[in-house]
This record gives structure tokens, sequence and C-alpha cells, in this order.
């Protein structure tokens, strides 16, 4: 008996330590990594990051236009992809027990989703870039946006596929037709699924260099109009961290730094928003 | 059965498939008006099967058939032209489990309200107050309608799926294995609101519980593979069951 009792305990003990000796592993990076970006970015922030515009080489400037066009771009690239990227999801979900569409949309959604994000700069450098002969925001934004339609379409779904089918059950019961039960019975129940799934999309978007390599390119200057190339902080930081100036690289720190915790502060927000949200109602 | 008890469903030579699959083998069966009938049987047997059959539930489904005629206020519901939205406004259902929708209170039973009638904000109020009344309800929540209704017990969830259901002021109300999920003293209380709620619906229940179907029924179909065994008033088919395969289920030799 004791024996028995004995060993599992030694089989839990040696389990936990494994697990926890993962996360530690797990946990060290990720610290290094905070670390290593505080330590240098923080020194990097100042005022001027937020005032001035990116500076030529040798001077010093900030990353005003670089902080603007990836915040119009990320924003744009949602604003595009989510509601495609839910109702595909919603389609999926709901409707697409029979036929042939949904298997065939799932599994081109699945290569979507796990395709280079360099091939997808390409793919719009070729059909919009090269067609209108230069570079633009609008491209960028296109760019992300197929970036984040198959990451919303597949959360959409899994997270619809959760909801059980006895809420479907009990709202169609009452006699409430389709379109009234996905709206305000199950969208509703997948809701803080898919925001998740939103917000994973544009925690990705906001740090891609290679789609926007190929089609918003970057920008010098202060530059609100989409039709023309755009500065990013990903390109920015991707320039200015191989440059051999110091003043560039002090700046791609403080994008670094940048991105890593307006993605950190959007996520605790939506989650602390969201839980409040869910209280209350 | 009573010939003077009217009816307010009857059931006709059903047939229920699953695919390919026969689960209920030539129904007949009329359900008295305003009473509590039981439909009792082994898992498997087909009585949630039938039960679904009265709002036509398994539409939701693909290769789920039904042949035969289920009568309610001289229309056919299996029939094709059958509008489904008025027939579910005249056959309420509560599930096994229960199922709230992710919002108020008090929407969860506005919701079915709405669908089809467009009441004041007043006339809406009263409606809510009616129902979580008659379903037992009402003392509990009535300081915290705008709270979500995933935040009561199960029991207390349970209720207010009833609520939802007899909000919308059907004839007949289904009910699915009702207690199945809830603890001794939720489940007395439901046996209890049925016994009230039969005053103004007729009820069909589905039970796993013989003592619970002798207790709150009037009626009772004992069921087994598709088939309906033996139907009659519950006291009689409890103390004194006709056939012997139901003699065997009740005295607990048998499923």
């Amino acid at each position: 008996m004791l024996n028995l009792y004995t060993k599992r305990r030694l089989t839990n003990a040696i389990g936990l330590s494994i697990s926890v000796a993962a996360m530690a592993f797990g946990l060290f990076w990720l610290c290094w990594i905070l670390w290593t970006l505080l330590d240098h970015g923080l020194p990097a922030m100042t005022p001027a990051v937020f005032a001035k515009m990116t500076p030529p080489p040798g001077s010093s400037g900030g990353l005003l236009n670089a902080i603007y066009g990836s915040i119009a771009m990320t924003m744009g690239g949602t604003l595009i992809g989510t509601p495609i990227g839910i109702m595909a999801g919603t389609y999926l979900a709901e409707f697409g027990q029979r036929g042939w569409l949904s298997p065939l949309t799932r599994f081109i959604n699945d290569i979507l989703l796990s395709a280079p994000s360099i091939v997808i700069g390409l793919f719009i450098y070729e059909i919009y870039v090269v067609r209108l002969k230069h570079f633009s925001g609008w491209a960028g934004t296109l760019a992300l946006a197929i970036i984040v339609i198959p990451i919303v379409i597949r959360t959409t779904e899994n997270m619809l596929r959760l909801v059980p089918s006895s809420l479907r059950e009990a709202a169609a019961a009452l006699g409430a037709p389709q379109w009234k039960i996905i709206n305000f019975v199950t969208l509703r129940a997948a809701r803080a699924g898919i925001i998740t799934g939103v917000m994973l999309a544009i925690a990705r978007i906001s740090g891609e260099t290679a789609p926007l390599l190929f089609t918003a390119l970057n920008n010098q200057f202060w530059n609100k109009d989409m039709s023309q190339p755009m500065a990013n902080l990903p390109v920015v930081i991707f320039q200015f961290a191989m440059s051999p100036y110091e003043d560039w690289q002090k700046l791609a720190w403080a994008g670094a730094l940048l991105i890593t915790f307006s993605v950190l502060t959007l996520n605790i927000l939506a989650r602390t928003l969201f839980r409040q949200g869910n209280s209350t109602h | 059965m009573n010939a003077t008890t009217p009816h307010r469903i009857v059931v006709k030579d059903l047939n229920f498939y699953y695919g390919k699959f026969r689960a209920l083998k030539d129904i007949n069966l009329d359900i008295a008006d305003k009473k509590v009938t039981a439909f009792i049987g082994p898992s498997g047997c087909g009585k949630s099967t039938l039960l679904r059959t009265f709002n036509r539930m398994y539409q939701l489904y693909p290769n789920q058939t039904a042949t035969g005629s289920i009568m309610l206020d001289g229309d056919n519901i299996l029939d094709r032209n059958q509008d489904l939205n008025k027939l579910r406004a005249k056959v309420g259902m509560v599930f096994q489990k229960p199922t709230p929708f992710p919002m108020s209170i008090y929407d969860n039973i506005a919701f079915g309200v709405k669908l089809y009638h467009n009441l004041s904000r007043n006339d809406m109020d009263e409606r809510v107050e009616w129902a979580l009344k008659k379903a037992a309800l009402w003392v509990e929540v009535k300081d915290k309608l705008k709270q979500s209704g995933m935040g009561l017990s199960g029991g207390q969830q349970q209720r207010l799926c009833i609520a939802r259901a007899i909000a919308v002021k059907p004839q007949v109300l289904l009910l699915d294995e009702p207690t199945s999920a809830l603890d001794p003293i939720s489940t007395a209380h439901i046996e209890k609101l049925i016994d009230e709620l039969k005053e103004d619906f007729t009820i069909v229940i589905v039970t796993h519980n013989m003592q619970q179907a002798a207790r709150v029924s009037d009626y009772t179909a004992y069921m087994y593979m598709g088939d309906l065994v033996e139907f009659g008033e519950t006291s009689s088919v409890f103390t004194n069951p006709k056939r012997k395969e139901t003699e065997d289920y009740i005295t607990g030799r048998f499923g």
C-alpha cells in the first residue's frame, strides 16, 4: 500500500518538476528578451521619439511618422480583415455542415494561415504595387488585412464550434430564425474568444516586416496620404537596426519597445474591459 | 384513456428516421390537454426523438425525417408547409442542460417574446414579471434582472429556461429530462412547478427517473427500441401494467 502511494507521489513530483522546468525555460528567454528590450529601449525613449520624424543618418530625430504609419495600416488592416474573417468563420461554423464549399474554404484558409508573410507581401506587390507603379500605405494595409483574415476565420470558427448545440436548439425552440440565433445567441456566446482572435491578429500584424517591405516600403517624411509610400515601425526597425549609425540603432530599440508594449497594453486592456463587460452584463 | 379528455396532440402512424435507421416505429398516441404526459424507457428507446418531433427540432439537422402525422389545432405539424416559427410559438421546449442565453435575465425572457409581439416597455416588463412568477423564480431574481442569466445556479437557470419558454404563452410545453442535471432540491422545485403549470399548459416530459414520472404525470408512455409499448394513465401503468416488458422496466428488472 505504502509503496503504491510513495510511487504515485514520486511520479507526481517528477511530472511537476518537469513542467515547472519547462515553464522556467520558456520564461527565462521571455524575460531575457524583455530585459534586453527595456535595457536598450528605455534610454532611447525620449520625447523626441514621439515628436520628430525619422532622421537622416547622423542627426537626431524621432519615429513620429513611423508610429503614425504603423497605427494607420494596422488599424486599416484590422478593419478590413476582421469583418471578412468573422463572417467567413461564422459561415464555416454555422452553415458549413453540408456541401463542398466549406471544406474547400477551410482547406484554403489553413494554407493561407501558414503562408509565409513575405509571400503575401510579394503577392500584393505583384497585383497592386507593380500596376500602380509605386509603393503605398493602401498596399501595406491590404497585405496586413490578408494576414488578419485567416487568423480571424480560424478563431471565429473554433470559438463558435465550442458553443454547445443545445444553446442553438434552445433559441430555435423559441422560434427564432437562424440569423437571430447567430447574431444574438451564438456570436454573443463566443464573443470573448472571437475578440481574443482579433487581438492575436493585431499583435501578429503590428510586428510584420516582410509584407510591408514590398508594399508600404518606407517614408522619411510625415505622410498622412495612404496612397503614398508610408513609414512604419517594423521596416524602420529593420532598416535602422542594421545600420552602422548609433542614433538609428537607438531609435530601432525605441521602436521595438513601443511595438511590444502597445501590443501588451492592447491585450491587457481588452482582457480587463471584457471581464468587466462580462460581469455586469 | 378516458374518452372525454380532450386531446391537444394526436400522433398517427409516426415513423422517424436518422438517415436509414428507423428510430420510431408506427407510433400512435394522443396527448391530453392540460395534463402531464411522461415518456419513459431505457436510453436510446426513442422517447427524446418522439418529443423532438412535436416542435420539429430535428429539422435543424440533415438526414432526419419523419412520416405520418402529428395533429395540433387541426394542423399537421409534419406538413412541409407548416410555418416553423408559428409552430414553435405554440410548442415551447426546455432541455436537459439549462441553456440560458449569454444576456441578462430580463433579455433572456424578452428574447422569445420579441419574436412574436411588439410590446411596449411597460407591457414587456409585465410579461417578464409574469413569466418569472409562473416559473417561481421572481422572488430570487427581481433585484438582478439586468445581471447575466449565466450567473444563476443550475436550478435557477432551468427555471429561467422554463420562464423563457412560457413567456411566449405556448399551448404545449416539452420538457426533455429537465431535472437530470439538477440536485434533489432544485428537482423538487421543478416538479412542484410542473404541477402548477399544467393548469395552463399541456406538458410532455421525458424522464429517466421513474419515480419522477410517477410523481408528476397523469399519463405515461413506456417506449422500447422505437416502439410505444404501453400507454395509459400513470396510476394504472405503474400499479397494473398490461405488458410484461413494462412491468420489468418499472420494477427495475431491466434497463
